[in-house]
């Protein structure tokens, strides 16, 4: 059975503000997609909802992987059913290292039916693991050792996300702006990882403003978000045009997701 | 309790309690003068800026017994093995049990007494060893600091020493473990001697007879290091919750000398504690590691002063809270610097997490320096446990209660960092662990 994460007609609001006005979209197992679109255009609320962060509140609308309802979930239950969102913005947790974090988050993800309390994944097999995924993202053994996302630099947190991807091996993965402050050098390395991670084993969502991420992930779907709907659909070439002459074409084409978009971003600048 | 009129701290209680000590003179002496000075003393007042957000109203000391010394409970706890965190996975040179302040057990290597160790219940030891347990008793302790402390000096009781000759080095930890029974008073003193180029590790705990035991604990700690010598000392402190806690706890360090004191406090209903770490010999150095976590209605204050009093000594004080429920914390902090400790480096630090709308922490850092050439810092914080990083771990597969509790383990890292005994961040880490509970 090949695995299903469905939209449909998503509706999400942060407080009494509509962000998300009806968002549909499939994404089978072994596909990858491209999310594009303006700054403020609801990109990352569509990640964060399909999480389940508590500030999106879902109004109307599905969410089902395999024909269960994630909505009904928890976000560790989310997370355990194997859907997995690598931030814009990583959190940082002071204190807790790296490999800690990542031994206990691989457990529960591994074993979703584990309580609290049990035994993780043994010590030895975990590092081997953990060290034969980092030097293959060319990332330095300290590494691990470091405080999750603390004092990271833009680049090593996205880097840090992209390992924890690998750890996880999730079904569905949502790689939100994962190409952003890092280096060419740096954006090609974590376009050739994801590549290597994800291309044909996980659904891919990927959400770039940038073109090298998609050279090494050919997107078999491109989705354009204007103003908290998915306006326009289309293949690779669709974000090769966006690449190179941006979203002019699409504000024109759709002025009522235009206007709401605007509205979104008029209001985040009142704040 | 069958009694029915309960010998307490009054002068009727304190007759009592003399009439049953069998004690050298100068140490029922010492007595007297304490309690005459301690019964004219008035109780501290709200007043007072050490007991402004610290409430006592409601402390009747009447409630509680006075320790008689001869009839201490045979055992408060069914297995005092389980109760006692510190002692997985250490080797000990000996160790001391007592309930109630009354010593149940002690023990001590032969090879490490036949250097000339002296391990042991303190009130045993003033008859068999007076000439060096009059010589250090109460040289830290100030039995006049306040009313508590002079009760203390009065009726003190059990107890224990650990001498270490000059030059004497204790490969392994002493341990001390302290239980107090449902509804029993623990007058416990420690006295803990380290004579030049001696070296110890003392780990002490005190637990409740369960977690929601009542009692009384007016203890004192008394530490006192002469030149070049090393010692560690752990305090965790889990009195059951209903129990009232009043101690000081002093250090005098000497020249060269270092002390690494970690304590944590976890337990009792309310907890009012002085702790001091005065540095008297040139280049003295003190690390204090302090781990607060309270919950329910729990009250923990910690006065704390590190006093330079020569040159070129260090002091570094790190002290870390988190409060859940409707509990609180109180930290006071005090840098003194004399006019003599030129070249002091001084540093205290209290960090606060608050875990709950309801909880509370207050954090009043101090310097008083009156020489001219020091580095002298101090900060404190107080913060919230994030959403946004629970949201973040549940992401990864954790609950949000497995999300809880990693991240305060995460803000108490620090203190764990500097602790140099695995098996004690270990267990301050399990104890941390055990009591985060869920939030919503
Ligand atoms: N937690 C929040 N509180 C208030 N407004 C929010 C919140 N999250 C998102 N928004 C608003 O929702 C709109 C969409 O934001 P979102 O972050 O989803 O955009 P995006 O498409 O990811 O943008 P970008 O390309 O800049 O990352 C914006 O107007 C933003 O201000
Ligand atoms: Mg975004």
């Amino acid at each position: 059975m090949t695995h299903v994460l469905k939209i449909e007609d998503l509706h999400v609001n942060v407080g009494e503000k509509p962000i998300l006005r009806g968002v549909d979209l499939t994404i089978n197992h072994g596909e990858t997609h491209a999310l594009m679109g303006p700054n403020g255009s609801g990109k990352s609320t569509l990640g964060l909802a399909i999480m389940g962060h508590p500030g999106y509140e879902v109004i109307k609308g599905k969410i089902s992987l395999d024909g269960k309802d994630v909505l009904a979930m928890e976000p560790d239950e989310r997370a355990r059913e194997g859907i997995f969102m690598a931030f814009q913005r990583p959190m940082a947790i002071p204190g807790v290292k790296m490999a800690d974090f990542l031994r206990h988050a691989t457990t529960n993800v591994r074993r979703p039916d584990r309580k609290e309390g049990e035994e993780l994944i043994p010590m030895r097999e975990f590092r081997k693991e953990l060290k034969d995924k980092m030097s293959h993202l060319r990332m330095d053994v300290e590494f691990a050792r470091r405080y999750v996302n603390d004092g990271f630099s833009g680049g090593e947190m996205k880097r840090a996300e992209i390992l924890q991807l690998a750890m996880l091996q999730p079904k569905f993965a949502l790689l939100d702006e994962t190409d952003s402050g890092l280096d060419a050098d740096a954006v090609r390395l974590a376009s050739e990882s994801i590549a290597e991670i994800g291309q044909g084993k996980m659904g891919l969502l990927i959400i770039t403003h940038h073109d090298k991420l998609l050279e090494h992930n050919p997107p078999e779907f491109t989705h354009v978000m204007l103003g908290g709907r998915l306006v326009e659909t289309g293949g690779r070439e669709l974000a090769d045009e966006l690449h190179e002459h941006g979203y002019d074409r699409i504000r024109k084409a759709y002025p009522d997701a235009e206007a709401a978009n605007q509205e979104m971003l008029a209001e985040e600048a009142a704040v | 309790m069958t009694q029915t009129t309960l010998t307490t701290f009054d002068q009727a209680g304190f007759d009592a309690f003399i009439e049953s000590r069998v004690e050298p003179d100068w140490l029922l002496s010492m007595r007297r003068e304490a309690w005459q000075h301690g019964s004219a003393m008035q109780w501290p007042e709200r007043r007072h800026e050490e007991w402004i957000r610290t409430d006592i109203r409601a402390f009747q000391i009447g409630k509680y017994g006075v320790p008689t010394g001869t009839d201490g409970p045979e055992s408060a706890v069914t297995d005092r093995e389980q109760v006692h965190q510190l002692l997985q996975d250490v080797e000990l040179a000996g160790r001391i049990e007592t309930v109630d302040s009354q010593i149940v057990s002690e023990s001590l290597d032969d090879a490490v007494a036949q250097r000339g160790v002296v391990f042991g219940s303190l009130s045993r030891l003033s008859e068999t060893h007076p000439d060096l347990v009059r010589k250090h008793l109460f040289t830290a302790f100030d039995p006049d600091e306040d009313k508590f402390a002079a009760l203390h000096a009065a009726f003190w009781s059990g107890g224990q020493i650990l001498y270490v000759p000059r030059g004497v080095v204790l490969e392994r930890p002493v341990h001390i473990g302290s239980i107090l029974s449902e509804g029993g008073t623990d007058t416990t003193h420690t006295l803990i001697v380290l004579e030049e180029g001696a070296e110890a590790t003392v780990l002490h705990e005190s637990n409740g007879a369960s977690a929601n035991a009542s009692g009384l604990h007016l203890g004192a700690v008394e530490l006192i290091q002469k030149p070049g010598s090393h010692l560690r000392y752990v305090n965790l402190q889990e009195w059951g919750h209903k129990t009232y806690n009043f101690a000081q706890q002093k250090a005098s360090v000497d020249r060269d000398a270092t002390l690494q004191w970690t304590l944590a406090a976890m337990g009792s209903m309310l907890s009012k504690v002085n702790q001091t770490v005065d540095l008297v010999g040139a280049g003295a150095n003190s690390q204090v590691n302090g781990v607060m976590f309270t919950e329910a209605r729990q009250h923990i204050a910690y006065h704390t002063l590190q006093h330079h009093k020569a040159p070129e000594c260090r002091s570094d004080f790190l002290y870390k809270a988190a409060q859940q429920d409707k509990s609180r914390t109180v930290w006071r902090g005090m840098i003194k610097v004399d006019k003599e400790a030129q070249k002091t480096d001084g540093y205290q630090r209290n960090d606060n997490l608050v875990l709950s709308n309801t909880s509370r922490a207050d954090s009043i850092p101090g310097l008083e320096i009156e020489a001219d050439d020091v580095r002298c810092t101090h900060g404190s914080t107080t913060a919230k446990v994030d959403e946004e990083q629970i949201f973040y771990a549940r992401c990864r597969g954790f609950t949000r209660k497995e999300a809880t509790r990693m991240i305060v383990s995460g803000f108490f890292q620090q203190i764990f960092d500097r602790i140099s005994i695995e098996s004690v961040r270990e267990a301050l880490a399990a104890a941390i662990a055990r009591q985060v509970r869920e939030y919503e």
